[in-house]
């Protein structure tokens, strides 16, 4: 089991799940970030960090969701560590109202 | 003069407690840049604070963490100063002399009361204690918890609680291949238990629990979860901060509880959740005997709902009661305490005396800053906020300090036995060693005279290193 970011994590990049992340398991490119499955921990602490409700448990992903877990194992591959907190990206409120948060 | 931070003078900075707060902040100020002496002191013998005794001993994959703990103590610019406790080794003027900063991270080491008739009976204690008590604590050593009894009574519905309940409701086979204490384990292999309340003062959709510390309560063999389905009914308020996207774990928890309402009643050993009940009184002669409730309704606007008497009142049997309805930070003599929050007052992490003035130097992280809230991850970015504070202070934080020497310095004048990051490792390996003998992933040692012998006879060919 592992924890999985899916779609609303785009164009944001808050970041607050890095930030409480006990074992620096995301990684990020230019616009969302990803976790490592092979490092989580499953303590979800991001679950609730996250300010547009893009972290979920693996148990919980729904079937139409399940290709994220691909594309994060996929993704961390090819993108380095984000170990602190950025700036989220211009923007970011807006689309995190538009999202409903 | 030149500034501490820069090559050749280092930013000297003392952190008081080794559990995770306190190794994020080492993490943080490590990653900044600038050249850092970092002493990490810890009041026990050995590390990771409530890494290794708070988190549950069934839960693995968290306990893991305390790999990158390792790692962070691997570091050579940082020392550990185990069984040196701040108040008792060393007072606040002398380590506030000794360093340009310190960082307070001592967690919480008491708990709330609930302030009712009947507490102080025999058979009530703190889930804080029970905690301590199956996780080796020496602190929790000596205590007895009585399971010669058929029913056990949680207060609260946060993680303690459940964890408790879990430990108490867990096959003894599975807990025989975790590093709960030995004691812990007999004691449990002997338990009459046959029922576990679980109280809540609100309802469903305000349970404090995550889904996943839910679910596994429905997967213990041989105890079921029983939920009143009328309890699951909500009120309009609780409707609409259900349907919020931010509550979504919520109602993934509303989901849970509405299936095992829906599983059918079996006898034997069960789980009872009760939500919108109080503890009002304990009664009994020699020990407790039962819990009295009163029926609580919310009231208020969704997101704000609190509870309220509604005037009935119920009584559920109890052998055993344990309170988990939070934890509390204890004063430091020498530094200002928060009694209404059980905290240290600071401001962005600065500690703050009775005068309202920063008091220059020092900083508080984690749970004796904020209070005990959110997981251990929640600590990293706490402390990094801490972190960043202190940096942002680096000009008020300069002049000579004796930093590290100074430190040792006072300890060898005190004869203080310091256990070194050697040492830590050592008990370690010995736990390891006395776990394999009973096929266990560690037996750990509860006593703190045995982890002082095992640090001090492996770690003696290190003691040059300072």
């Amino acid at each position: 089991m592992t924890h999985v970011v899916t779609g609303n994590c785009r164009g944001c990049r808050y970041t607050d799940c890095v930030a409480s992340c006990p074992v620096s398991c995301f990684h990020a490119n230019e616009v969302r970030v990803y976790i490592n499955p092979a490092v989580c921990i499953d303590c979800s602490a991001c679950i609730p960090a996250c300010p547009v409700g893009a972290i979920v448990e693996e148990f919980d992903l729904p079937e139409a969701e399940r290709h994220w877990l691909d594309i994060n194992a996929r993704e961390v591959e090819r993108n380095p560590v984000l170990s602190s907190r950025m700036a989220p990206l211009p923007g970011a409120d807006a689309r995190r109202r538009e999202l409903g948060f | 003069m030149s500034v501490a931070g820069q090559p050749g003078h280092p930013l000297k900075v003392a952190i008081v407690g080794a559990g995770p707060a306190g190794f994020y902040a080492a993490e943080a100020l490590l990653a900044c840049g600038l050249e850092v002496e970092i002493d990490l002191l810890e009041r026990l013998p050995v590390p990771y604070g409530l890494v290794r005794f708070g988190v549950a001993p069934d839960h693995f994959k968290l306990k893991s963490v305390s790999a990158v703990f390792a790692r962070i103590a691997q570091d050579a610019r940082l020392r550990c100063f185990g069984n040196v406790a701040l108040g008792r080794d060393v007072s606040v003027p002398e380590l506030g002399a000794l360093y340009h900063a310190v960082v307070v991270a001592t967690g919480t080491d008491s708990d709330r009361r609930l302030d009712i008739p009947g507490e102080s009976l025999p058979g009530v204690h703190a889930a804080r204690d029970f905690v301590g008590w199956y996780n080796g604590l020496p602190d929790c050593a000596d205590l007895d918890f009585d399971l010669d009894c058929e029913s056990a009574v949680v207060i609260g519905q946060g993680n303690v609680a459940i964890d408790v309940c879990r430990i108490l409701a867990s096959p003894i086979e599975r807990l025989r291949r975790t590093d709960i204490a030995g004691h812990a384990l007999d004691a449990l292999a002997r338990s009459r238990l046959r029922h576990i309340h679980l109280i809540g003062r609100r309802g469903p959709a305000q349970a404090k629990c995550t889904p996943k510390e839910l679910r596994e309560l429905g997967t213990l063999p041989d105890w079921q979860v029983a939920v009143q389905a009328t309890d699951l009914q909500l009120n309009p308020a609780s409707e609409q901060e259900l349907a919020q996207p931010a509550n979504a774990q919520v109602a993934r928890n509303l989901d849970i509880l509405r299936d095992f309402a829906a599983r059918p009643v079996q006898d034997g050993r069960r789980i009872h959740l009760h939500f919108l009940r109080a503890p009002v009184a304990l009664y009994g002669n020699e020990r407790v005997r039962s819990v009295e409730l009163a029926v609580q309704t919310l009231t208020g606007t969704p997101g704000a709902q609190q509870a309220r008497p509604t005037g009935e009142r119920t009584t559920l049997d109890a052998g055993l009661v344990l309170r988990a309805v939070g934890y509390r930070g204890t004063t430091l003599p020498g530094l200002p305490f928060d009694h209404a929050r059980g905290t240290l007052p600071h401001r962005d992490g600065r500690i703050i005396g009775d005068d309202g003035q920063w008091l220059s130097g020092w900083y508080a992280s984690g749970w004796i800053k904020r209070g005990p809230s959110g997981v251990i991850g929640s600590n990293r970015a706490d402390s990094a906020d801490t972190v960043a504070a202190l940096l942002a202070d680096r000009p008020c934080l300069q002049g000579a300090r004796s930093g590290r020497d100074g430190l040792h310095a006072l300890l060898a004048r005190r004869q203080c036995k310091v256990v070194s990051a050697d040492g830590w490792q050592a008990i370690e390996q010995a736990e390891s060693e006395r776990g394999r003998q009973r096929d266990k992933p560690a037996e750990k040692f509860v006593r703190i005279p045995d982890m002082l012998a095992t640090a001090d006879s492996a770690s003696r060919p290190e003691t040059a290193r300072t």
